[in-house]
């Protein structure tokens, strides 16, 4: 047998060699996300203080980009935009799921229960781009909308949805709750599956309705996944551009406008590069205000 | 679990709306795409003379195999390096632990949230400046980049969960990193693996702010990103806009109806890692 010291000095030996192996496994992982994310990100705060047409000279402007962001309408207004979409890609998925989910958590096992499985999902496997046209399509004047609320007799509200300032922006919602609402479902069904079907059967017989039953039982037993959702459909509704670039390319005027757009207007469009950085940071900054405390907040309640 | 009669016949009236409700777009797309292509067509309605020739007129105008190709090309230049990245990353993060790989995964977390917008201008004269603008390349090395912090973190939430006495049985009987790593981690991570690969394969599919800002070929683009150059070439025609975008979402569709159980998993335990 070994004397004690040796052996201890290969164990260190040993385990300095994991170490070794284990941060070269992590090369590769660490330089694709240094050279394409972190680095860019470094480009982007070091333009966002320069004034630059991305061909010429730069001249350095300080704070000047980041102050208009908070003093321009066009930019401010896109931003709140943004967080009206919150209404549409939020409060609508998470609160129809979770109406739909409580209503069929009873639904068994078969054929219907797989079916709406698969059509619900549907939104979730084609590109928003292609949502977004078919949404555009659905909102013309001789579209479907229109069609259908003439056979309810509700002819006189058809208008073209997309081109009217009133309706534009909570019409592009929409199509965000459209491809929201089934993956919201889904993962909501999911959720009270794992609830203690015990909780259900000792409050019916203390005799307590549906209400109660939902807010004493159902929406506790699913927060995390509440928490899950709310994290993803805020970033969805913030950082929103494919479906808003070809349904309305943020038309009319400046009506369905959002910070992604924005960014690629003012960045390539109007070549000021330096404004559209500066924009840049300012979302992701915005999206990390918002996201964290939602995360903060589902950590605390599950202590 | 006892639940009234009502209730469950409330519940299938709503679960039958909302499934209307998410195919009626798709049923609207059909309509228009099956109605006179140099006409404007209106709503929902089967057309007495369907005219399937809109998707063969879209399918070359819109040159949908070569669109396909370099679509394929991205996901294959994407996919696979993501996988093997990220394997190797969650593996040491995961299972040997290493010192400091805390630090590392928090470094991953905070790249988690960070919307593509805010990168799209830097990766614009980056991919400039490598002289990568305008090719595939440009959309392949900054996606295996942004789908990191997800992939290590996904993988990592794998390895993490695979019991040490497995590993330490392997080393016992004298197996080395790499014997352990292949014969023990790496048939327990194929479920994990193939749920990753099928969602980074839909992100990349259908990628489409990178592909219009970094391609300016549509035909050299992602599936997604060429619905623009639809748009631009059918601006006249929405029966043939449909045709063509219907085209476009299609394969997607069937490779998510022949997989769809596994689909769905792997969107739902990708929505609560994320």
């Amino acid at each position: 047998m070994s004397h004690p010291v040796a052996r201890r000095a290969t164990a260190r030996a040993a385990a300095r060699r994991v170490t070794l192996i284990g941060w070269g496994l992590l090369v590769p992982a660490l330089a694709a996300y240094l050279g394409f994310v972190v680095w860019p990100l470094a480009l982007g705060v070091q333009y966002s203080f320069y004034d630059w047409n991305g061909v010429g000279v730069a001249t350095w402007v300080g704070v000047e980009n980041y102050l208009k962001v908070f003093a321009d309408q066009a930019l401010l207004g896109s931003i709140t935009n943004a967080f009206i979409l919150i209404a549409f890609f939020t409060i609508i998925p998470v609160g129809v799921g979770l109406v739909l989910a409580t209503l069929i958590r009873s639904l068994r096992a078969g054929w219907f229960s797989n079916l709406s499985q698969t059509v619900l999902f549907l939104p979730q496997i084609i590109p928003l781009a292609a949502a977004g046209i078919a949404w555009a399509w659905m909102y013309a004047q001789t579209g479907t909308v229109n069609q259908v609320f003439g056979w309810l007799g509700l002819g006189f509200l058809a208008r073209p949805w997309l081109a009217d300032y009133g309706t534009a922006l909570p019409a592009v919602g929409l199509i965000g709750s459209w491809v929201l609402t089934g993956l919201c479902t889904v993962l909501l069904l999911t959720g009270i599956g794992k609830i203690d079907t015990s909780l259900y059967e000792a409050i019916r017989i203390d005799g307590a309705g549906w209400w109660r039953e939902f807010f004493t039982i159902t929406l506790p037993g699913l927060r995390q996944e509440i928490a899950v959702l709310v994290t993803l459909t805020v970033i969805a509704a913030l950082s929103s551009f494919d479906i808003i670039y070809t349904s309305t390319q943020g038309g009319p005027g400046r009506a369905t406008m959002v910070p992604g757009l924005l960014i690629y207007r003012i960045g390539f469009t109007q070549s000021d590069v330096g404004q559209a950085s500066a924009f840049g940071i300012v979302l992701m900054l915005l999206v990390l205000a918002v996201v964290l405390p939602i995360q903060r907040l589902s950590r605390a309640a599950d202590r | 679990m006892r639940t009234s009669r009502t209730e469950l016949l409330l519940g299938r009236v709503l679960l039958v709306v909302a499934i209307v409700l998410t195919v009626a777009p798709l049923v609207s797309m059909l309509s228009a795409a099956l109605q006179p292509a140099d006409r404007n067509p209106t709503g929902l309605s089967w057309p007495t003379d369907p005219q399937w020739g809109n998707f063969v007129t879209a399918f070359e105008v819109g040159h949908v195999w070569r669109l396909m190709g370099s679509s394929v090309l991205i996901v294959l230049g994407v996919v696979p390096v993501s996988l093997l990245f990220a394997t190797l990353a969650g593996y040491a993060l995961g299972a040997l632990r290493v010192r400091g790989g805390r630090g590392v995964l928090i470094f991953f977390v905070l790249g988690l949230t960070i919307p593509f917008e805010a990168l799209i201008i830097p990766l614009y004269y980056q991919a400039q400046a490598m002289g990568t603008l305008n090719t595939q390349w440009a959309i392949i090395f900054p996606l295996i980049g942004l789908f990191m912090p997800f992939s290590v973190f996904w993988m990592r939430a794998h390895f993490v969960n695979v019991p040490p006495e497995l590993s330490e049985a392997a080393r016992v009987d004298g197996a080395n990193i790499w014997q352990e790593f292949r014969r023990i981690q790496l048939p327990l991570a194929t479920p994990a693996l193939s749920a990753l690969a099928i969602l980074l394969f839909l992100w990349t599919w259908n990628q489409f702010l990178l592909p219009v800002v970094l391609v300016a070929n549509p035909l050299d683009r992602t599936v997604a990103g060429a619905l623009t150059f639809f748009q631009g070439q059918y601006y006249s025609s929405i029966p043939l806009l449909n045709a063509g975008a219907l085209i476009i979402i299609t394969p997607a569709i069937v490779v998510f109806l022949i997989f769809q159980r596994q689909f769905i998993r792997a969107l739902l335990q990708g929505a609560v890692k994320g």
